[in-house]
């Protein structure tokens, strides 16, 4: 017998005491109470963009905001101040967003290796969906995003959410938006351990600095 | 190595020992209790946690209660997306299982992101044995595999560690697997940290195996979940071309939406953070085109036990567990006694119940684990999926001290009753009479709490020895059941 069928068998075996409420077809979404909450309080959607900030800066994301005539001066302003030489750039981000910036641009490849990757100062992305209560961006891979190890591997990442369009308030309505297909990273802030008695490090394997970039 | 547990002492030897070891208990009291107000709070921010503790340990429910299903359909979902699926009954068939994958790469090295179910199993020294070197990338992990230690802790493998200790291993032993410390590291927990990233980057990069537990598998698309805080889990889970999780059949959710019920209740519950720093979700592979991670995805379905455990009715709850840690870090008996003398990778009130029914109760070890628990309950009020672990607790010391019928590899077997407890068998029957008696139950738990000042130090009769070598823990100010008849009884019913 192969050891799936003696998983299964074993499984079978198991439950013979739940024998009838195996039985019974009720459709799963009726068979769990789902009477906690969508969303927690009531916020307007200029304070559900406040609250990601707040989040996010909670979690030591540093937070810009600024209007989309501004995004390309605040991302050259922000590459400067750390003086990054270089930028790695996801294939389907906005030329606009760069256009002011004096790093020199490196669009990521396929071929890319890890040791390429990490001799880039800094990466630009946008971001999928981003979750107020929590201060978390999801990030889907998509050809504003790029490849998931763009934005782990370089020690600054940039992240543009477009508010208030990109913005949900909370986790159940972030997982409404997104297609489980694609690869999927959630961020709350930069990289960090509690693992030395519990006091909270930034920056073990991820980028140390997250940057977020909240444009109207 | 020495990873392993076997030859352990019984819990209570075990015990003894620890808690005479000042350091230790120094280093479990300032982890836990600042972790356990620090979860107080991050619970109290969401005002239908009471709900979501409900759906989630429905959820759990209900995927145990069709395991099969489910299991059917994860392996459906995952083939689909081009990943491979393989069983495996027991840990010598996972080891080789993932051993025969690693060799197929012509690799002689992997990186791990810190996994219970692969330490559950002893993957790494079964590895070692086959002339693979497994390197743990989770800092926590680092520490306690540079330190020749065990894990002590679910989330904190080395809260028994202070800093000052760690700043030693990696001082003395970095070099020995790659990158040496740098030259005058100091024991800040920055430096500490940067110490650890240099030496692991350089592991990463190269690395073409990944190997990874998962928090959840969603029947329903295929998709793993890991839940992280360090970045090393992304590292692992992107960089390799080949990337094998090995995940017990437990961790299965029906469908995607039930994530955001545990992607709620798991960072507050185990971290106390709103949520933990990275989410990864992976649904088989990736194309080549985009080569954005492996390219080839194995996944090693884990029973070890589970389905024995789910063959009792009282101790399949063990189950639901979501590995947040948040009963060890409640728990008077594992802040005195420390995650070792749990003599398995699962420590801590979870531990008690859960290795006992994994393993069976057959060794010392085991058969003393229900015993390691004052029953007070706090473990099971923070559970974030609800296991009654006290309940689980009282079942099992029944089971071994009375015997009975239990599964065991699939099989029907007749336990008989263990010798050598004939103490706790009368404080069984006691604790036995008050659970089937909740009236009694309550009582008593009300009278303790209202004279809790006047508790004694030391329990008498039979429990001397036990109490001997612990402080016994204070009453908690109001019984869980009575909270939760003040908070939700009215809606709730005499839940
Ligand atoms: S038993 Fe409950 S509290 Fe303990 S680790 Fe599991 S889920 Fe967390």
């Amino acid at each position: 017998m192969s050891s799936r069928d003696r998983i299964l068998g074993r499984v079978r075996r198991a439950l013979a005491d739940v024998a009838a409420e195996r039985q019974d077809d009720t459709p799963y979404e009726q068979a769990v109470p789902r009477d906690y909450l969508r969303e927690h309080g009531e916020r307007s959607v200029a304070e559900t963009v406040d609250l990601l900030a707040e989040n996010l800066a909670d979690y030591r994301a540093v937070v810009h905001r600024c209007t989309a005539a501004d995004l390309p001066a605040t991302i050259a302003g922000m590459l400067a101040a750390r003086g990054a030489k270089t930028v790695l750039v996801p294939p389907g981000l906005e030329p606009e967003w760069l256009s002011a910036a004096d790093a020199e641009r490196i669009p990521d490849r396929t071929e890319s290796t890890p040791d390429e990757l990490d001799r880039i100062d800094s990466v630009v992305t946008a971001c999928a969906v981003a979750v107020a209560e929590t201060g978390t961006l999801v990030l889907d891979g998509s050809a504003d995003q790029g490849r998931r190890r763009i934005t782990l591997v370089p020690d600054h990442h940039i992240c543009v959410v477009r508010v208030p369009e990109q913005v949900v308030s909370s986790v159940p309505q972030a997982l409404e938006r997104l297609d489980p297909a694609r690869p999927l990273t959630w961020i709350s802030g930069p990289s960090a351990t509690s693992d030395i008695e519990l006091d909270r490090v930034e920056g073990v394997h991820g980028p140390r600095t997250l940057e977020v970039v909240l444009v109207d | 190595m020495s990873g392993t547990f076997v030859g352990m002492p019984a819990f209570p030897k075990a015990a003894h020992e620890a808690v005479h070891d000042q350091t230790l208990r120094g280093n479990l009291r300032h982890a836990t209790h600042t972790i356990r107000a620090k979860r107080a709070n991050a619970v109290a921010e969401v005002s239908d946690w009471a709900q979501l503790r409900e759906a989630g340990k429905r959820i759990k429910d209900h995927t145990l209660r069709h395991l099969d299903r489910y299991l059917v359909q994860l392996e459906e979902a995952v083939t689909a997306a081009g990943g491979t699926v393989h069983w495996a009954a027991d840990a010598d068939e996972a080891n080789r299982i993932v051993a025969d994958l690693v060799k197929a790469t012509g690799e002689s090295e992997v990186v791990k992101v810190k996994s219970m179910a692969t330490q559950e199993i002893g993957l790494n020294e079964a590895l070692e044995a086959e002339g693979i070197r497994a390197y743990e990338t989770d800092l926590a992990e680092l520490i306690v595999q540079l330190g020749k230690d065990r894990p002590s802790h679910i989330l904190v493998p080395a809260i028994h560690r202070n800093r000052a200790e760690i700043r030693d291993i990696f001082e003395r032993e970095m070099s020995e697997w790659g990158r040496p410390a740098p030259e005058g590291l100091t024991d800040t927990p920055a430096e500490l940290a940067e110490a650890a990233r240099l030496h692991l980057r350089e592991k990463f990069l190269r690395a073409k195996v990944g190997i990874s537990g998962a928090n959840f598998m969603v029947a329903e698309t295929g998709t793993l979940v890991v839940v992280e805080s360090e970045g090393n889990g992304r590292m692992c889970l992107t960089l390799p071309e080949t990337l094998i999780s090995v995940v017990g059949i437990e961790k299965i959710v029906p469908t995607w939406r039930d994530l955001e019920v545990f992607l709620q209740t798991l960072p507050r519950s185990s971290t106390a953070e709103r949520m933990n720093p990275y989410t990864s979700m992976w649904t088989g592979t990736t194309d080549s085109e985009t080569a954005d991670g492996p390219q080839d995805f194995h996944l090693v379905l884990l029973d070890n036990g589970r389905t024995d455990t789910l063959a009792d009715e009282v101790g399949r709850q063990a189950l639901r567990c979501i590995r947040c840690s948040a009963c060890l870090n409640v728990c008077p008996v594992y802040e005195r006694a420390g995650g070792h003398a749990y003599g398995s990778v699962y420590p801590g009130p979870i531990g008690a119940i859960l290795s006992p029914q994994l393993r069976g109760v057959a060794s010392e070890i085991d058969a003393s684990l229900p015993y390691a628990s004052s029953l007070c309950g706090a473990c099971y009020e923070v559970c974030p999926v609800a296991i009654d672990i006290p309940e689980v607790l009282v079942h099992l010391r029944e089971r071994v001290v009375q015997g009975g019928q239990v599964t065991a590899r699939g099989n029907k077997v007749v336990l008989k009753p263990a010798k050598g407890h004939a103490a706790e068998r009368a404080a069984m029957r006691a604790a036995r009479w008050a659970f089937s008696h909740p009236g009694a139950l309550r009582t008593g738990q009300r009278l303790a709490s209202r004279t809790r000042r006047l508790h004694p130090r030391s329990l008498p009769g039979p429990g001397k020895a036990w109490s001997d070598s612990r402080d016994l823990p204070t009453v908690p100010a109001e019984p869980f059941r009575d909270w939760w008849q003040r908070t939700q009884g009215a809606k709730d019913g005499a839940k």
